[in-house]
């Protein structure tokens, strides 16, 4: 069956229009039924494929093409400091594969030689110490799932509904199993002195990235990072070494980490005064907002990923994460919150990271106003867009975990709205 | 011996003693190795160098090393960001956060120059520079007189404007227990109403949703017909040293755009540039310098394009184009071949 569009640029519409009758041909029915053209002897099916070392390190099928990450141009100036986005529409489970995961640099991906990689270890310690990739690879290594986001993602909803696709609203995150040292032994080497309450982590790129971290915190489960999902970083994640911070806004797991100097006070620096410090409605900021609240988006249907199937058996599904602990909870509403439905957690539920949940409905075709509410192992529930702008007003720009909406039509179209 | 090992046993070998720690890994770092990466600066003063400069000298150094992006006197060129004005607009619809509105301490402008400007040449000013353009930007944003000096003993007592303005998360004061509450399951509105839309302020990019139900549709259909792009033809040159250019052009990105729909930037696009007079892109505001030798008839080749290119601002003094250069033969060679693919 083929699909022909009219005019010059096919619409989303047309293609659902188009599903909608191909779908219709193959399934309504009794009288007429045509036989599936699929259930024939195919190429594939007689003649030979690729042999092994074809594809020396494996590329997603050529029917995925389109399964990667966006760019949103008007938001910066520049794309070698910019940030795009994790399609997470496309991606089930709670693992985002290393090729989409979301890019955030100040000054472009810088290009490390592993042979040259040094870490330095300074300040208030009792030796300050250079590390080569070799000793870090001796020390003791662990493995953790954690999701990383961005503090500024779903930043661009806070004064309304924006941009209609959940991998533009949401998608600076990325969920990955990462191998690496705990910083706090890479610390021991050095020997804190007692002063040093602060650690400055600095990244190896153009714009030497750095953050005030408080000690606590990197001697609680911050880890010095060589692997992603198994493999080595990827440049633009850092490679070959980058502070991985749980829990805690992405802007402060610095990439390609050449440094950490410790400190008895924090250094406010750009990233940290300028940028990713959260404005009020009355003029005064927040700053060290580092933990990231629980949040949670519907990721299919969404406007990337509409219903194409009609009506009958549907499944929702999305995505959940609290920097503060596990999620063993999400509701779904299909009315716009007059009635909730506790959804099935699927998949392992592991601290500060990605979970998947689903919800499975018989769809009537009428319209649809789907939101998912998270709720984390601290008893704390997601709030809605309005309950976080009567508190911080809508210039804050960082730290929007509010409810997302998705209205879905007859069609099975969604689209990003808020609703009362 | 496999020049990993070599590097491994070199790193071992300029390591010195083995340390004390632990697990005894790692070696402890020499003085003059931490000078070159510790050039981190607080509050406080700490980490300050010596040196200083004016206002007037940071004034000539910010239009030969920001202005192109940040524009003569802070406003912006573009999306690049604002670093004056704005004083009063924290509780404005649109806030203006610049160094005068926003940033609460001076030592946080003199250390984001210092490591990370000018954008793509970053770590190339001197401490006096550094001083000058930090004292330029006080100035910008009436903070201080034309005639101030700023050096490392005035440092401190320059008071930024919104030093007060920040205070420490308190989220777990003010959200955590409101947020903490059970929320109602069912009957929990009497109505709803959609309030807003984000169809009607339309800013999401094309090629979404439909571009991929179009692919996949497409590619459906066509069985494999593989995805045909249209190349840029090349005749009788190296495709190695072409797609080496292109990654050579990754440092040029920031200001130049080449290819379909490139259009000024920071510098000029650069289609037709080998082969075509200098300062020839109409609506581009070339340097004096540039404009001249332009005048004097200088013709961008290959070669032209090489000597430029290894160093810059000698070839031409005074040149708007903030890049070290490229010291490698081989990618000046490159990267004037990757433009010269482009008409």
């Amino acid at each position: 069956m083929t699909l022909k569009f009219n005019g010059k640029k096919p619409s989303r519409r047309a293609f659902l229009q188009g599903a909608a009758t191909m779908g219709a041909g193959l399934t309504l029915g009794g009288q007429a039924r045509a036989a599936d053209p699929a259930i024939a002897v195919k190429p594939w099916m007689q003649e030979l494929g690729d042999g092994v070392d074809t594809s020396p390190y494996g590329m997603p099928s050529e029917y995925e093409a389109h399964v990667k990450r966006r760019n949103v141009e008007w938001l910066t100036a520049d794309t070698v400091s910019s940030i795009n986005f994790t399609p997470l529409h496309e991606l089930d489970g709670i693992i985002t594969p290393n090729g989409l995961c979301f890019e955030r640099h100040h000054a472009g991906v810088a290009r490390l030689d592993p042979r040259e990689y040094r870490l330095m270890i300074n300040g208030l310690v009792d030796t300050p110490m250079v590390f080569t990739l070799e000793d870090l690879m001796r020390f003791p290594r662990e493995n953790h799932v954690y999701f990383l986001e961005c503090a500024a993602n779903s930043g661009m909803e806070w004064r309304g509904a924006q941009l209609n696709g959940c991998q533009f609203t949401h998608g600076m995150i990325h969920n990955v199993m990462y191998t690496g040292v705990p910083l706090r032994l890479i610390l021991e080497e050095a020997g804190v002195r007692t002063a040093g309450k602060w650690l400055l982590p600095e990244g190896a790129d153009a714009s030497a990235m750095t953050r005030s971290v408080p000690l606590e915190k990197a001697m609680d489960d911050c880890l010095v990072a060589f692997k992603m999902n198994g493999e080595a970083l990827r440049p633009e994640q850092g490679y070959p070494v980058r502070l991985v911070v749980p829990g805690w806004e992405g802007n402060m797991w610095v990439k390609w980490l050449r440094r950490i100097e410790v400190g008895d006070q924090p250094w406010h620096h750009r990233e940290e005064t300028s940028k990713y410090t959260d404005l009020l409605a009355d003029g005064s900021a927040r700053r060290f907002t580092w933990e990231m609240d629980a949040k949670s988006v519907i990721t299919s249907p969404s406007p990337q990923a509409p219903i194409t199937h009609g009506k009958g058996h549907t499944v929702i599904t999305g995505v959940a994460w609290s920097g503060r602990g596990t999620i063993p909870r999400v509701d779904v509403t299909l009315d716009g919150g007059i009635n909730w439905h506790q959804a099935r957690m699927s998949g392992p539920s592991l601290e500060k990271s990605m979970h998947r949940f689903y919800y499975e409905f018989d769809w009537d075709g009428s319209p649809l106003l789907l939101q998912s509410r998270a709720h984390d192992s601290t008893g704390y529930v997601q709030p809605t867009k309005d309950m976080l702008r009567k508190i911080r007003g809508e210039n804050s720009i960082y730290h929007n975990n509010g409810i997302q909406t998705w209205a879905i039509n007859a069609e099975g179209i969604a689209e990003n709205v808020e609703i009362s | 011996m496999s020049r990993f090992l070599k590097a491994a046993l070199f790193a071992t070998l300029a390591a010195g003693t083995a340390q004390a720690g632990p697990l005894g890994l790692g070696r402890e770092a020499l003085p003059e190795e931490i000078a070159v990466w510790d050039i981190d600066v607080r509050p406080d003063g700490l980490g300050l160098p010596e040196g200083s400069g004016d206002v007037a000298t940071g004034e000539l150094l910010f239009a030969d090393n920001c202005a192109v992006c940040h524009g003569d006197f802070g406003e912006a060129v573009g999306r690049w960001p604002v670093l004056a004005g704005g004083e009063g607009s924290l509780t404005n619809d649109r806030p203006v956060k610049t160094v005068g509105s926003y940033w609460p301490y001076l030592s946080t402008v003199y250390d984001y120059v210092n490591r990370a400007m000018p954008f793509g040449y970053a770590q190339s000013l001197e401490a006096d520079e550094v001083y000058a353009i930090t004292a330029y930007l006080l100035y910008l944003n009436y903070i201080v007189d034309e005639d101030f000096e700023l050096s490392r003993d005035t440092f401190t007592q320059v008071e930024m404007p919104n030093e007060g303005g920040f205070f420490m998360d308190d989220r777990a004061e003010v959200e955590l227990t409101q947020f903490s509450a059970e929320p109602c399951m069912s009957g929990c509105k009497t109505e709803v109403k959609i309030t807003a839309r984000a169809a009607v302020i339309d800013v999401t990019p094309e090629e979404t949703a439909a571009k991929a139900a179009e692919q996949a549709a497409t590619q459906a259909d066509a069985a494999a017909a593989p995805e045909t792009e249209p190349e840029t033809e090349v005749a009788a040159v190296d495709p190695a040293l072409i797609e080496a250019g292109e990654k050579v052009f990754r440092k040029c990105k920031a200001c130049h755009q080449v290819g379909e729909e490139a259009e000024n930037g920071v510098g000029p696009h650069l289609n037709g540039v080998i082969g075509r007079a200098a300062g020839a892109v109409d609506d581009f505001r070339y340097s004096k310098p540039l404009t001249e030798m332009a005048g004097q008839g200088l013709v961008w080749t290959s070669d032209t394009m090489s000597e430029f290119l290894l160093a810059p601002r000698s070839y031409i003094k005074g040149t708007k184009m903030g890049f070290a250069g490229l010291k490698k033969e081989n990618d000046r060679a490159a990267v004037a071949a990757y433009l010269a693919t482009f008409d």
